[in-house]
């Protein structure tokens, strides 16, 4: 149970998180969704204990993360797949981690197993790809059999089959009961790996609520329907009070209506159909309507590059290697 | 200190002794190359340099002036290799916090550790311990290899002479010392290149700068500077501007300890 209160983070004058409240409960996994740079990786550091919280507190299983001893058995984390000292083996790497929280060597062995490096254990880690490494990560994660699992952002840049061991492996283990938190600011992955989601834009907790629940909150289902006749058709439907956008691949969208009652005004004027269907809303038009005015850097704006302040988890993937 | 009630924790909560931190620190110096690769360096140095100088006095011996010749300590080829090689296990001090922080490995490390205060005395312990056993091991290697090649006039002393065992065991201390330092160094700038400067300005550049202070207040600040007050140890006697031996080699000590208190206050308190 990770549990944050008021949680404040300040770098200057740009807030990066600004009084967040949520709770991440055992036995689920909660997506932390948000764009690049709207505080999510800040929000882990300071879970983590590394990031000093402005004002607010977060606690893990009702402590502060720093006072754990061996917090290992605690919490696994995957922050950054390549923060690992690149010169030293996976094997290595991972034994300097057990010892430090009391761990048996044996659980070394067995974390590399699980997470397939056995060929490459005894390799430095600086020759791994980006799938090694984030699995390396994984491996450490997992040493302390951790009741709780953070991972940011970890199928940045995976292959699919690198991400769907991932998905995979983050359902089995919230349905081991434990708590797992994943933080992304890919859509279409929360949509399929996430129970629960927590969305954060500029810094701001913006909903912390149940996937469905948040879909059905944020965006509407509507009635594509495709005629050579959408000259006729769209008058009559908008007779009807519903809302109708047409899409540039002549078909209509029809906001507050069922499909049947689009199909029968068509059979009514004889008009042909060409395609009718109901078309469920995605967690991304969702995120979209929720975030809209939230995200940091809109593509297509005269931004420079680094804008000052920005905070480090504003760099863009694959720019790591921050110090 | 926190009200809120965990959700009837299973277990208690682990622990882990300082003792895990320690071996984990001792695993991490093992199982990188650059431990070793520097060693190597800050030994080839300074047992080199010292053959070397033994070997010029030796063949010019016969051209030196009296007075030139009344200078040769036994530990004098020590001394100065040590002026050049020192460095080398300050750059050791400096590599082992700095590569964390330019990997990210940093991060990874605190997590399972975060417990700085703990985290940062282990570093030290270990770092010094590795160079404690590596610094004797050039500095006896230094004084025998020297004496060596001084045999050929007839100069060499031995361990037996006056104050000589001392220098040669202090000389040990001495780049240990340098490498505690070294990591409080780059504790503090976090960067390799900066660091290792920031310990060659410290170890080489202060003492020239030193030596060319004017008038008795310069011969009396030359003397505390790091590298002059740690050096003391290395001559047998106590020359007339310099401080005795172990009160040199304490003040280092002393000079060691503020930085790395100073790098602890700010590695508990910045984020990381």
């Amino acid at each position: 149970m990770i549990r944050a209160r008021g949680l404040t983070k300040q770098y200057g004058p740009k807030t990066a998180v600004d009084h967040a409240d949520f709770t991440v409960v055992p036995g689920r996994v909660t997506g932390f969704l948000g764009p690049n740079g709207a505080g999510k990786s800040t929000t882990m550091r300071m879970i983590l204990g590394l990031d000093r919280p402005t004002a607010g507190d977060v606690t893990v299983n009702g402590r502060h993360y720093r006072e754990f001893a061996a917090p290992l058995h605690e919490v696994g984390a995957l922050l950054d797949a390549k923060a690992v000292h690149g010169g030293r083996s996976a094997y290595n790497h991972l034994l300097c981690l057990a010892q430090s929280n009391g761990i048996p060597r044996r659980r070394v062995d067995e974390v590399i197993a699980l997470v397939g490096l056995q060929t490459v254990a005894k390799k430095p880690s600086r020759g791994f790809s980006l799938g090694m490494g984030q699995r390396l990560g994984i491996a450490g994660a997992l040493l302390g059999d951790p009741g709780i699992l953070m991972f940011d952002e970890p199928v940045n840049g995976l292959d699919p089959e690198g991400i769907l061991w991932i998905r995979t492996l983050m359902r089995r283990l919230a349905s081991e009961g434990r708590t797992v938190f994943v933080s992304s600011h890919l859509m279409s992955e929360m949509a399929v790996t996430a129970d629960h989601l927590v969305v954060i834009g500029r810094g701001r907790i913006l909903a912390d609520t149940g996937m469905r629940d948040f879909i059905d909150a944020n965006a509407t289902s509507h009635v594509r329907v495709r005629s050579p006749q959408l000259g006729e058709l769209e008058p009559l439907l908008a007779a009807r009070g519903w809302r109708v956008e047409s899409d540039p691949d002549l078909s209509l969208r029809v906001y507050g209506a069922g499909s049947a009652q689009v199909g029968d005004i068509a059979a009514d004027h004889a008009i042909r159909l060409h395609e009718l269907g109901i078309v469920q809303p995605s967690l991304e038009e969702a995120f979209m309507q929720l975030t809209e005015d939230t995200v940091e850097y809109h593509a297509g704006l005269p931004e420079p590059e680094t804008p000052p302040g920005t905070p480090p988890d504003a760099v863009p993937p694959g720019g790591g290697g921050r110090g | 200190m926190t009200a809120a009630a965990a959700p009837a924790p299973a277990a208690p909560v682990r622990k882990a002794s300082f003792g895990n931190v320690l071996l984990s620190e001792w695993t991490k110096i093992l199982t990188v190359k650059s431990t070793f690769w520097t060693l190597l360096a800050g030994a080839i140095i300074v047992i080199g340099f010292s053959a070397l100088w033994a070997l010029a006095f030796t063949t010019s011996y016969d051209q030196l002036s009296p007075a030139d010749r009344a200078t040769l300590e036994p530990t004098t080829p020590m001394q100065i290799a040590f002026y050049f090689g020192e460095v080398v296990f300050g750059v050791l001090g400096v590599l082992v916090i700095t590569t964390e922080y330019g990997t990210g490995m940093i991060r990874t490390s605190l997590t399972a550790m975060p417990r700085r205060g703990h985290y940062l005395a282990a570093k030290a312990l270990v770092l010094g311990g590795v160079v404690l056993v590596a610094g004797m091991v050039v500095s006896f290697a230094s004084f025998f290899v020297s004496q060596a090649v001084l045999m050929a006039q007839d100069l060499n002393g031995s361990l037996g002479d006056k104050g000589v065992l001392r220098s040669v065991i202090g000389g040990g201390i001495y780049l240990a010392l340098i490498a505690v330092m070294a990591l409080g160094v780059g504790t503090l700038l976090r960067h390799t290149a900066g660091s290792v400067v920031a310990v060659f300005v410290i170890l080489f550049i202060l003492g020239i700068v030193g030596n060319f202070l004017p008038g008795r207040w310069g011969e009396t600040v030359n003397k505390y500077l790091p590298s002059n007050a740690g050096a003391a140890i290395l001559s047998p006697g106590t020359p007339g501007n310099s401080l005795s031996p172990w009160t040199g080699l304490g003040l280092f000590a002393l000079y060691t300890a503020i930085v790395l208190v100073v790098a602890l206050v700010l590695f508990e308190r910045l984020d990381a």
